[in-house]
C-alpha cells in the first residue's frame, strides 16, 4: 500500500471533518507527474485546531486547497459531517463550501484593491445570504467590529489604505461572515511582523471561542503552530510523517523529520548553543520522482536499507501520537506491526 | 589564489579598530505627504570581524539604514545627511561614481528575496563572474574557476553544473546561496545581510545562518546582519541594535542585551514571540496599536503611544541614549524596565486603566482597538494636579 496508513484516525463521535487517502496530483509537462499530496489521512474533531507544519513544498497548501475541492483531489475522500465533498459537484459543491472558508498568506493581495471595505466582507453575504443591503450592512458591521476594525471608518475604504495587520483582520471578517464550521488558515500570519502576529494570533483563539470554530492552521512556523494548535500533523514531501497532540509532539518528537525541524527553530536566548555543524545540502527532493520507501530517508541521518525498501506506516507511540517511521526516536507501542511485517 | 586573499592585497590594513563609524546618520524622503524620516539621527560604531545585528518591525527604518550607510539610496527623494566613516573614508557626499568601486570590494549586501534580487534572465555564473571581471580585471577563464570555487565556498553541491543554470532552476535556499556567492565574490570586509533568511523556511534558514557565521570566520569579515527576528540574532551576533521609529531605541552586547533588557520596546518584542516551549494555548503578549506614522511622529518617546509604563513626561520629551551599568548597553527611555520608577509607573497606569497596559497585562481582548493612550495618561496627570493645587 503506497499510503502511510490510518492508525491515528480516532472515530471520535464528535468528528466534523474526515480526510482519507487524500492524493493530488499535477501535470508537470512530458508526462511527467507531480505529487503533491500522496495519500494522507486525518480526522479533525469539532472545535479543534489541527496544525499541520512542513517545509515548502510538502504539500500542506494542496492539503488545504483539496479539503475545498479547489482543485477536487485526483483520489481520496474529504468528508464533512457526513457529506462526501469529492463526489458533489457544481452547484451541490457551491453550496457545501459555505462553511469551509480560507484565510490567505498575503493579507494585501487577497482584498481586491479596487472594492471598498464594506463590499469585500459583504460579497459572501450577496451570494449566499441576504439581498438586503441594511441586512447584510448589520452583518458586516458587527463582524467587522468583531475583529476590531471600525465599521464606520472603514467602510468606505479601500485595502491599501490598511496595514497588513489590518487587512488580514479584514479577510478573517470576510470568512466569518457566512458562519461556516471550518476555517482553513493558509500561512495566515506569516507576512505579519511578530508583534502583529501576536495580536491576530491572539484574535484567531478568542474567535475560535465566541464562533464554535474549528480550525486548519497551516504554516511552517514551529513555535506558532504548537501556541494554536490542539494536534499537530507533520508533512514531507506528500506524505504524513507524525501526528500528535501538540504539547507532546515538541516534548517528544518521534520522527527524526520533527526533530530537525525542532533543532531548526531559532531561540531568542543567547546562552542556548546552536548546532554549527548543520550545513546546507540538497534539500526537498523532487516530487516528480519522490525516494522510494520513506521520502525522508535522504536527508536522514538514520536511514538504513529497510527505509530504502519499505514505506514506513504509522505506528501508534502513545494514544494521540502516532509516527511514519521504521527507527523512531522514542519506542512505539509493542502491538503495531513491525516493518518487516509490513514488507510481507 | 581566492578572491578572498586578492582582496587582502589591495587593502592594507588599517590601525584603527573601528572600521565603520556612523555619526548621526539621517535619511529622510521628501514625499507628496510630507518628510517620512525613515532613519533619524542614528550613531554606532563597528569593530573589525563583530556581528552586528539590527532588530525593528517593518517601517522601524532599519532597512534604510543599511541601505543608507551603502549609500544604496542615493537617488530620487532620498536626502542623506550625518556621516559614515568607513576606514577613514567619508562616504555621505560621494557620488555613485565614486561609490562603484567600493560596493562588493568593500562593502556588499545580501537581499531578502533571492528571487528578485537575481537576475532571472542571465544564467548564475555570469552574474557571479560580472562582479569579479569588474573589479578584479581577472580573465574570463580565471574568473570562471574563482566562480566555481565561490560556488562551491557556499556548499553548493556539483558547482561545475550549476555554473550554467538559471536562477528559476535552483530552490529558495540554493539561490540564497547563490547571492551570497555574489556577495562574497571580491572578499568585502564589511557584509550587509538585510533580512537574509526571512524567505525561507527553518530548516534553510538554519544552513544559512551558519553559512554566512562560517563564512564571516574564514574571511574575518565585519557582518551587519538585519532582522525582525530576535530569534536570529540571538545566537549569532555580538552586539544588536533594536530600532524603532528610525531611531536606535536600545543598543547592547547580546548577552547583556537578554539579561538586562531596558527599554519597553525591547521587552515587547521579545514577549511577542511565540515560544516553543511555552504550552500550546499560551495567550501571547502582542504590543498593543501600531507603528507610528514617520511623517507626523508622536511628540516625545516615539514608542511612547503604544507603552504600558508610558507617563506625562515621556509625551513631552525625547530620551537620548545613555548608558547603563554594563558596558557598552545604552538605552534611550525615561522609565527603563527593571527600574522602581518603571514599576511605578506600570502600577500607576494599571490603576489609571491606560489601554496600552491593560493590553501588556493581559485584560484586553485582541480585538479592541487601542485608543489614545496619551489622553489617558495626561487626563490623570491632570486630575492629580489639580487635587495637589487644592490641597
Amino acid at each position: 500500500m503506497a499510503g502511510t496508513g490510518k492508525a491515528h484516525l480516532r472515530g471520535l463521535d464528535n468528528t466534523i471533518l474526515t480526510v482519507e487517502d487524500l492524493v493530488v496530483k499535477f501535470p508537470a509537462g512530458r508526462g511527467q507527474t507531480v505529487k503533491a499530496v500522496s495519500g494522507i489521512s486525518f480526522d479533525i474533531a469539532k472545535g479543534e485546531t489541527l496544525g499541520l507544519v512542513g517545509e515548502s513544498g510538502c504539500g500542506k497548501s494542496t492539503t488545504g486547497r483539496a479539503m475545498l475541492q479547489l482543485p477536487p483531489p485526483t483520489s481520496g475522500s474529504v468528508n464533512l459531517d457526513g457529506v462526501e465533498l469529492t463526489a458533489l459537484r457544481g452547484e451541490q459543491l457551491r453550496s457545501q463550501r459555505t462553511q469551509l472558508q480560507m484565510i490567505f498568506q498575503d493579507p494585501i493581495s487577497s482584498l481586491n484593491p479596487r472594492r471598498m471595505i464594506g463590499e469585500v466582507v459583504a460579497e459572501p453575504l450577496r451570494v449566499w445570504g441576504t439581498s438586503d443591503k441594511d441586512e447584510q450592512w448589520a452583518k458586516v458591521s458587527r463582524m467587522l467590529e468583531d475583529v476590531g476594525i471600525d465599521p464606520q471608518t472603514a467602510r468606505y475604504k479601500r485595502p491599501h489604505e490598511f496595514s497588513g495587520g489590518q487587512c488580514q483582520r479584514i479577510s478573517i471578517a470576510r470568512a466569518l461572515v457566512l458562519e461556516p464550521k471550518i476555517i482553513i488558515c493558509d500561512e495566515p500570519v506569516s507576512a505579519l511582523d511578530v508583534s502583529v502576529q501576536a495580536q491576530i494570533l491572539n484574535m484567531l483563539e478568542e474567535l475560535k471561542a465566541q464562533f464554535g470554530l474549528t480550525l486548519v492552521f497551516i504554516a511552517h512556523d514551529l513555535a506558532v503552530v504548537k501556541n494554536i494548535s490542539d494536534r499537530v500533523a507533520v508533512m514531507y514531501l506528500g506524505k504524513m510523517c507524525e501526528v500528535s497532540e501538540s504539547d507532546r509532539l515538541y516534548a517528544e518528537p518521534a520522527h527524526p523529520y520533527t526533530k530537525l525541524l525542532l533543532d531548526s527553530a531559532p531561540i531568542p536566548d543567547p546562552l542556548v548553543d546552536i548546532d554549527e555543524t548543520v550545513a546546507p545540502d540538497e534539500g526537498l527532493p523532487s516530487p516528480i520522482n519522490p525516494p522510494s520507501g520513506c521520502r525522508f530517508r535522504t536527508r536522514c541521518s538514520n536511514a538504513t536499507e529497510l527505509c530504502e525498501q519499505v514505506e514506513p506506516q504509522l505506528r501508534k507511540v502513545t494514544d494521540d501520537h502516532f509516527v511514519a517511521c521504521h527507527h523512531p526516536l522514542v519506542p512505539v507501542t509493542a502491538d503495531s506491526p513491525t516493518p518487516a511485517a509490513a514488507a510481507q | 589564489m581566492t578572491p578572498a586573499e586578492t582582496m587582502t592585497q589591495t587593502n592594507p590594513s588599517s590601525n584603527s579598530d573601528s572600521l565603520l563609524v556612523v555619526d548621526d546618520l539621517r535619511t529622510h524622503f521628501h514625499v507628496d505627504a510630507g518628510i517620512v524620516k525613515a532613519v533619524d539621527g542614528v550613531s554606532f560604531s563597528l569593530e573589525r570581524g563583530t556581528t552586528l545585528g539590527i532588530v525593528g518591525e517593518s517601517g522601524s527604518g532599519k532597512t534604510v539604514l543599511s541601505r543608507s550607510i551603502m549609500r544604496l539610496n542615493t537617488g530620487g527623494n532620498a536626502v542623506t545627511t550625518g556621516s559614515v566613516n568607513y576606514d577613514g573614508t567619508e562616504l555621505v557626499g560621494l557620488e555613485p561614481k565614486q561609490l562603484k568601486s567600493m560596493w562588493g570590494t568593500e562593502m556588499a549586501m545580501v537581499f531578502q528575496d533571492p528571487m528578485t534580487s537575481l537576475n532571472p534572465v542571465v544564467k548564475i555564473g555570469r552574474q557571479i563572474t560580472e562582479h569579479l571581471r569588474f573589479h578584479l580585471a581577472v580573465s574570463r577563464q580565471e574568473a570562471k574557476r574563482l566562480g566555481i570555487e565561490l560556488l562551491r565556498s557556499v556548499r553548493i553541491p556539483e558547482p561545475e553544473a550549476r555554473f550554467n543554470t538559471y536562477p528559476h532552476q535552483l530552490s529558495g535556499g540554493m539561490r540564497q546561496r547563490v547571492s551570497i556567492a555574489i556577495a562574497l565574490a571580491c572578499g568585502p570586509r564589511i557584509l550587509f545581510a538585510d533580512e537574509p533568511t526571512t524567505a525561507l523556511d527553518v530548516t534553510v534558514q538554519h544552513q544559512i545562518l551558519n553559512l554566512l557565521r562560517f563564512q564571516q570566520r574564514d574571511r574575518f569579515m565585519t557582518m551587519i546582519l538585519v532582522t525582525h527576528d530576535l530569534g536570529v540574532v540571538a545566537g549569532r551576533t555580538d552586539e544588536i541594535a533594536v530600532m524603532y521609529a528610525g531611531k536606535i531605541v536600545e543598543k547592547a552586547p547580546t548577552k547583556s542585551l537578554f539579561r538586562t533588557l531596558k527599554h519597553p520596546y525591547t521587552e515587547a518584542l521579545l514577549a511577542s514571540i511565540p515560544k516553543v516551549s511555552n504550552p500550546k494555548h499560551t495567550r501571547l503578549d502582542a504590543i498593543a496599536g501600531r507603528p507610528p506614522d514617520l511623517i507626523n511622529p508622536p511628540t516625545g518617546c516615539s514608542f511612547s503611544p503604544r507603552c504600558p509604563y508610558a507617563q506625562a513626561k515621556c509625551f513631552e520629551q525625547e530620551p537620548t541614549l545613555v548608558p547603563d551599568a554594563d558596558p557598552g548597553h545604552q538605552f534611550a527611555c525615561w522609565y527603563p524596565v527593571g527600574s522602581a520608577e518603571n514599576a511605578e509607573a506600570y502600577e500607576r497606569n494599571l490603576a489609571n486603566e491606560v489601554p496600552a497596559t491593560l493590553a501588556a497585562a493581559g485584560r484586553l481582548l485582541a480585538t479592541e482597538e487601542i485608543v489614545d493612550t496619551e489622553a489617558m495618561v495626561l487626563a490623570h496627570v491632570d486630575s492629580e494636579g489639580d487635587k495637589g493645587a487644592m490641597n
